[in-house]
């Protein structure tokens, strides 16, 4: 199996090499020497060891990694990165936390504040998730309901529910210790499972979690005498007035307050997922993930890991449901559901799984772009800042051609607004930039955008159908290659400004989702390392 | 001890009628793991969006009180419109989303499909609006025919829906067992490998096993709306969980099981929910399913696979 896999491995790595080469002609001296990937004395010999760990290694893959930090410090702007990298991480770390800390000093209202603090959550639940799925490469869709668990516990134990009021810090404990539990006694039969059965069980767990939730209003247990079905989450109308969290006699009230709290337990636990994950259990971690086979092979203990990964996971998970239970006070059932298991999915996939500071990144920008898409201003902003960016990243190189098509959509854009505008005005609006745009200032911008576009009057029936023919053309304009992408470009582009603003703009929250959803599928296409992840050239 | 009697026949029919259903949705599931070893999550949407395109298509044909053609066209229509919409639909997703990822590791697939789902159920969303829509299914087949059997109420639309189910799996074991691209689709599932070197043209084999399965989703999809009337935009997702519980009953892979899948999950359901308790008639699947996979992890019919190495 080595054998294979290292020479379908040495086969790539040559491919790799010809394509770098033909950008670079230092490289085209160098030939190709053929020696293979020896991963067996990788493992063994311990990856802590530069030298070792290049040990057999084709010669242009070991330089990997010296040619990445070349490239990366040409220009001004590759001088500030290597700058920037030259700090210690430990420093770069604090230096973040203490920047996170001022946000309540500098944010102008509550509403930032309880941002940042759901920020500070999912980054949490992204870190924990990140322990499962992504360093130890289970599939655990099952993950919020051990979110759910924890918060559901916060809620029971300290609310009038069943009028028990025990502190913070017993509940705390106990949550993580009851969840983690709960995750090695769903692990250990589960885990004999292959991949998609453990996908499919662990998604059947956290379906009958939420189920739970939304049921266990009316209990009847008559065996115990009771009267009357017994309340015990409330149902659907959930659990509400949840005790504040009381630390060493000082109650914590306010949004800045529980921000902080938060924050508290996001460097604790960052903390403890970074050890982890250079310890020797992350290695064998990422041993398992990447081969199960050849880590048992090795000596690794691959069930205990597995359990331990979804212990850890889920804990985390746990601790994270106390502190949002008690920040929101009160729990309901959709507050568990599979969208935020998408969610947090989409947050370690952007940022690249299995990295910490992945995870971390991509759990900042998911749960802070959508309340940004909230504001019609912002929204629109990032939208047009977001096309045009990405045409100029597409055609950096040939940018009189990124202007050529931006042309054409204007020129497409005046050309319709004339014909149909003048052929059929009474099917077309003329708005007016609402108030709250004409303040921005962008306001130039958005006006001439909303004197280009058409805008039909019956926005709703018009936008539902050009939304689906937009998604469409541009499925087609994936399938075709060459002058003809280039040629349709220009009015898939135009469609879809059309349907962004006669559609999309209005409903938000669906936007929101469909664009999280695209933006799972173009990642795994293009970028399946993530945003920041580096593409790894020895792929076997 | 009576009223179990008595209730049984009834909970049996409505068990069979569901099961029909699940099998039909599980097929899907099966298919395609069989072929590329992958989780089509998306399969639950593709089956929500068949439901959606036999609404339309009955919309069209019954715009006021009255029917334009017979009724039995209507079902037709419905059937065949969701079937060739969800077909294309389902080889759309394959070469958007699975295709590129054939070489990626196994996590990619399984989040894209996640993407994909989670798209197809916010577009519907988004153009559907959230509000339920409904069958008419008394204008198709009226209530009042049905059939007292053993004290069971059959009605014919749970008839027509176990008919239609039959009929479409008969038609699908005909296909794999006795056609070339049967035989082609059998063979690449086996092995993936060896089949392209025996000329079989694996793209277009998974194409059609794509195809055939959303096809089967989709009709599922006409079924489920003829029975229940009620269809929205997050239908999908639970059916879809049902359906792969099916197949993963049955054996995943295993065409026979997920037909056998889908029997067994949909007597459990309705004898689990009409004597135990309707309130978690959703949680009894995956009880049984945890349970089955601890006791024998291949399903009912699946054969034992040692890991290749």
């Amino acid at each position: 199996m080595v054998g294979l896999g290292a020479a379908r491995g040495g086969a790539q790595t040559h491919h790799t090499r010809q394509k770098a080469c033909s950008g670079r002609a230092e490289h085209d001296a160098r030939k190709p020497k053929g020696v293979f990937i020896v991963r067996c004395a990788q493992l063994g010999m311990g990856a802590g060891l530069k030298s070792l760990s290049e040990f057999g290694r084709d010669e242009w893959v070991a330089r990997e990694e010296k040619r990445r930090q070349d490239g990366a410090s040409r220009g001004r702007l590759g001088l500030l990165r290597q700058a920037w990298q030259g700090v210690d991480s430990r420093l770069r770390w604090l230096a973040a936390l203490l920047l996170a800390t001022l946000v309540p000093l500098l944010a102008s209202n509550v509403y930032v504040v309880q941002v940042a603090g759901l920020t500070g959550l999912y980054v949490i639940l992204a870190l924990g998730l990140n322990v499962v799925a992504g360093l130890g490469g289970l599939l655990d869709l099952g993950y919020v309901a051990f979110y759910g668990v924890g918060a559901y516990l916060y809620a029971l134990l300290a609310s009038p529910q069943f009028g028990l009021h025990w502190p913070f810090l017993l509940i705390l404990p106990l949550a993580v210790a009851a969840v983690a539990l709960l995750g090695f006694l769903l692990g250990a039969p589960s885990l004999r499972l292959r991949g998609d059965y453990l996908a499919i069980v662990t998604l059947g767990f956290g379906q009958i979690a939420s189920l739970l939730f939304l049921n266990l209003d009316r209990v009847d247990l008559p065996f115990l005498g009771l009267a009357q079905p017994l309340n015990v989450t409330g149902g659907p109308n959930g659990i509400i007035n949840l005790d504040s969290i009381s630390l060493l006699g000082l109650t914590v009230r306010t949004p800045a307050g529980y921000y902080e709290l938060i924050l508290f337990f996001v460097a604790l636990v960052f903390l403890a997922v970074y050890h982890l994950d250079r310890s020797r259990i992350g290695r064998a971690w990422r041993a398992i993930r990447e081969d199960e086979l050849a880590a048992q092979t090795m000596g690794v203990d691959v069930r205990r890991l597995k359990l331990l990964a979804f212990a850890v996971g889920g804990s985390i998970a746990g601790a994270a449901g106390v502190l949002f239970a008690a920040w929101q006070g009160s729990v309901f059932p959709p507050n568990f559901d599979v969208s935020v298991l998408i969610i947090l999915y989409a947050m370690i996939v952007l940022g690249g799984v299995g990295s910490v500071s992945g995870a971390i990144s991509g759990a900042v920008i998911l749960s802070i772009l959508p309340e940004a898409l909230r504001s019609p201003t912002l929204a629109r902003l990032l939208f047009y800042g977001a096309l045009i960016g990405g045409l100029l990243y597409l055609y950096r190189r040939q940018w009189q051609r990124g202007l050529l098509i931006l042309g054409s959509v204007a020129a497409l854009g005046i050309v319709l607004k004339v014909l149909l505008g003048a052929l059929e005005p009474a099917w077309f609006l003329h708005p007016q930039l609402a108030p709250s745009l004409a303040d921005s200032a962008l306001a130039p911008f958005f006006s001439l955008i909303n004197a280009w576009l058409l805008f039909p009057r019956n926005s709703l029936t018009v936008g539902n159908v050009a939304f689906v023919l937009t998604v469409l053309a541009w499925l087609a304009l994936a399938r075709v290659k060459g002058r003809a992408r280039e040629i349709l470009l220009a009015p898939a582009l135009y469609a879809l400004i059309f349907v962004w603003e006669t559609r999309l703009l209005a409903d938000p929250s669906v936007t929101r989702m469909l664009i999280l959803g695209a933006v799972l599928v173009l990642m795994m296409n293009y970028r399946p390392q993530g945003l920041f992840g580096q593409k790894w050239v020895q792929r076997t | 001890m009576d009223i179990f009697l008595k209730e049984l026949p009834q909970q049996l029919v409505n068990g069979l009628t569901l099961g029909a259903v699940y099998a039909l949705i599980a097929l899907g599931y099966s298919m395609v793991y069989g072929i590329l070893q992958l989780l089509n999550f998306a399969h639950g949407d593709v089956y929500m969006i068949g439901a959606f395109v036999g609404w339309g298509v009955f919309a069209l044909l019954a715009p006021g009180a009255a029917l334009l053609v017979p009724a039995w066209l209507v079902i037709l229509l419905m059937l065949l419109a969701a079937m060739l919409a969800c077909g294309l639909l389902g080889v759309a997703i394959e070469w958007f989303a699975y295709r590129p990822l054939r070489t990626a590791p196994r996590i990619a697939p399984l989040i894209s499909a996640l993407g994909v789902s989670f798209f197809l159920e916010n577009a519907v969303l988004l153009v559907m609006s959230a509000r339920y829509r409904t069958y008419r299914t008394g204008m198709l087949i009226p209530s009042s025919w049905n059939v007292t059997f053993l004290g069971a109420t059959v009605s014919f639309t749970r008839i027509l829906v176990i008919a239609v189910a039959g009929l479409l799996m008969l038609a699908l074991h005909y296909l794999v067992q006795c056609t070339r691209l049967g035989k082609a689709m059998r063979a690449t599932a086996q092995d993936r490998e060896a089949a392209a070197m025996m000329g079989v043209d694996v793209d277009q084999v998974i194409v059609f096993t794509f195809f055939i399965g959303s096809a089967l989703g989709g009709a599922a999809g006409v079924l489920v709306g003829v029975l229940f009337t009620q269809i929205y935009h997050f239908m999908g997702f639970t059916a879809g969980l049902k359906g792969f519980t099916a197949a993963v009953l049955g054996g995943i892979g295993n065409i026979p099981g997920a037909m056998l899948g889908g029997l067994v999950l949909g007597l459990v359901e309705s004898l689990g929910s009409g004597f135990i308790s309707p309130r978690y008639k959703d949680g009894i699947a995956f009880v049984v399913l945890i349970l089955l996979l601890l006791v024998r992890s291949r399903g009912l019919l699946g054969l034992k696979i040692r890991e290749k190495v």
